[in-house]
């Protein structure tokens, strides 16, 4: 194939673009994030998405308005990709009354129902049937919405994997489960948690149209992603989407991770997926080092007004805390 | 005007105006379609509302649990039947850590219309796992509100409720309580939560009961006007949200309370009760606060051992009496 045709055939400058842009932008979030964790601005728990991004990235990029999705405990990477305010979630890090949840859930809790986010989750393997349910209840309202839940290696061995994949199967749900396989349960390695690593043969078991990709790169999720989401809609899901990655460090900002071998995860950096959502951009849209440049500033710009925004925004008072009480 | 209808009747009427009124109520359960449900409530409803809107599941109750807690922040609103509260148990983290935090996680943007029906309770002979009286693990979660029906009437207003408002819902019947009879409004009939109901006056002590407490305390009551004392019966209806003001307005009038649970003695709602009594009505009281309740043990299979581990009438009617002052039945007979 001449290097004209094959031009030919690759995907549009925008849709090249989108990815990059959305792949750098949970980058820079999580690794500035990490740094205003390092200062004592965010408590609790922050799990970083560092070295998965090219799964949401991929994933959310194939989905529409009214669709849903819903989250794991390392879920800032999808509320990026599903298209969240930097602003309002910076703030919920911060714990700040203009934060998604107002300061009231934190990092594990973003949510943002108004735009179809279900909601990150503290409970592993909580959002697979939380996800059937989003698509069970537009199926009731006879809505072509699809429902993608992201989960993970460790949640794949939780019973309600089986049970709401099954129930979605029996109702032929516009569901699409995504496994993000990082081959850890926080330090628990997949060898050890399951005799069966290829974690799609679950959904075959079943009866349910399952696939395994790259989760590092992020076209390929995407193209694969288009496929399932369409086939949702034309009412034959669901569909399962086993994603292989690994994490760039440990469970969470204060795990070292020192049970990640060095060679896995210099394989595995050499696969970056920001690196080839970037150079994809280069190669097949011919976008110059100065228009990547300028996308790269204009995000690291975005997430320095945000914490701007978030530094200057206000806590949730007390007596506000008091309604909420009485109210609950 | 009203009409004679069993409870699961009364049940089956609220589904049906529900279902009917809002296209995005549906139920889901075991064996409810068809076959219309153990305790025949939704019988016919799937040849009234279709397979889309009244499914069977498999037996997976986390799975539904869960699916209708999803639903429910989507946009739906949900019944989901569980047959027996112990089975409950296996879809308690949908419940606990989802429905009942969602709100407060997202800082009160998202609200779980979701309706749990199930039943609990002994009397059936099902033993330790088919007998339980849970309601207290439900109480103790904040966002969880519990209803305990013991009339067809309060099954029927308090379900229809149910469904009109935006908060995880846990509604207890009683397998006993089903095929009780009992006038029921024609016209639409709503009960609102947090309103409790006085189902007998009287002046000389409270009883305060719930779900099939209920029949046992007014015929405890019964016993008791024949004995010349007047107790007032009083059903909260629903636990969460409590009726604070009920309680204690007839405590100031009776002076004397007796609280009645079919659940365990041990942190149970009828400790929490007492406590509210004593804290906000102290010196009203004539009396020490009796409660009736459960032993400390799981339902045993044998009938006379099963008696034994429940509150029976006569445990109310001995326990007014104590808190009356009055001398046990027996020596009073002398």
């Amino acid at each position: 194939m001449s290097a004209q045709a094959s031009k030919a055939n690759a995907p549009s400058r925008a849709l090249l673009e989108k990815l990059f842009r959305t792949a750098y932008k949970i980058r820079v979030f999580e690794t500035e994030g990490i740094k205003l964790y390092r200062q004592g601005l965010i408590r609790g728990y922050f799990h970083p998405y560092l070295g998965q991004e090219g799964i949401a990235t991929g994933v959310c990029a194939a989905l529409s308005e009214g669709d849903f999705i819903a989250s794991t405990h390392r879920g800032h990477g999808h509320c990026i990709a599903w298209g969240a305010d930097v602003n309002r979630m910076v703030a919920e890090l911060l714990q700040k009354e203009s934060g998604y949840c107002r300061g009231y859930g934190g990092s594990m809790h973003i949510a943002d129902i108004s735009a179809g986010n279900l909601g990150a989750n503290g409970i592993v393997g909580a959002g697979t049937p939380l996800g059937v349910g989003a698509a069970l209840a537009a199926q009731i309202k006879g809505s072509d919405a699809v429902t993608v839940t992201f989960t993970t290696d460790g949640a794949s061995n939780n019973g309600t994997f089986l049970e709401s994949l099954n129930l979605a199967a029996i109702w032929n749900l516009a569901f699409v489960l995504v496994i993000e396989n990082n081959q850890y349960a926080v330090s628990t390695r997949i060898e050890e948690s399951t005799r069966e690593v290829e974690l799609y043969k679950r959904g075959l078991s079943i009866g349910v149209e399952s696939h395994q990709v790259d989760g590092n790169d992020p076209l390929a999720v995407y193209n694969l992603t288009q496929q399932a989401v369409e086939k949702c809609r034309r009412g034959e899901g669901p569909i399962l989407i086993e994603a292989k990655t690994y994490r760039h460090m440990g469970h969470h900002v204060n795990d070292p991770g020192k049970y990640m071998p060095a060679d896995r995860l210099a394989y595995y950096k050499e696969r970056d997926p920001v690196d080839r959502a970037r150079n994809a951009l280069v190669e097949m849209a011919d976008v110059d080092k100065a228009e990547i440049d300028a996308i790269e500033s204009e995000i690291r710009q975005e997430f320095e007004d945000a914490v701007v925004f978030s530094k200057a925004s206000r806590e949730i008072s007390l007596a506000e805390f008091r309604e909420f009480v009485e109210a609950y | 005007m009203a009409r004679e209808i069993m409870y699961r009747d009364a049940l089956r009427e609220a589904i049906d105006e529900e279902m009917e009124r809002d296209a995005t109520v549906f139920i889901l359960g075991e064996g409810i379609a068809e076959r219309g449900g153990s305790y025949k409530v939704t019988e016919g409803l799937l040849a009234k509302y279709g397979a889309k809107r009244v499914r069977d599941t498999p037996i997976a109750e986390a799975g539904m649990i869960g699916v209708g807690v999803g639903a429910a922040i989507a946009g739906a609103r949900p019944i989901v039947e569980i047959l027996y509260i112990d089975f409950a148990m296996l879809g308690m983290d949908m419940l606990v850590n989802q429905a009942a935090k969602f709100r407060l996680m997202t800082g009160g943007d998202g609200r779980v219309p979701f309706v749990m029906r199930t039943q609990g309770g002994t009397g059936g002979g099902v033993a330790a796992q088919h007998s339980q009286s849970l309601e207290a693990l439900f109480y103790h979660i904040p966002g969880l509100k519990v209803v305990m029906p013991s009339t067809p009437a309060d099954a029927k207003g308090l379900l229809k409720y149910a469904l009109r408002q935006s908060d995880p819902v846990m509604f207890l019947e009683h397998k006993h309580l089903y095929m009780t009879k009992g006038l029921v409004p024609d016209d639409e009939h709503v009960v609102e939560f947090g309103k409790a109901d006085i189902k007998r006056p009287g002046s000389d002590v409270t009883l305060i009961a719930w779900s099939n407490m209920v029949p046992r305390a007014l015929e405890a009551a019964a016993k008791l006007a024949e004995q010349g004392i007047e107790a007032e019966v009083l059903d909260p209806r629903t636990l969460v949200p409590l009726d604070k003001q009920a309680i204690l307005a007839s405590v100031a009038r009776t002076n004397r309370v007796v609280i009645a649970q079919e659940a365990v003695r041990r942190g149970g709602v009828a400790s929490d009760i007492a406590s509210i009594i004593q804290e906000e009505a102290f010196f009203e009281l004539d009396a020490p606060i009796e409660i009736v309740a459960g032993l400390n043990i799981p339902i045993p299979f044998n009938l006379e051992l099963e008696k034994a581990s429940v509150p029976q009438v006569d445990d109310i009617v001995a326990a007014a009496r104590r808190a009356l002052h009055a001398k046990p039945l027996a020596l009073a007979a002398e």
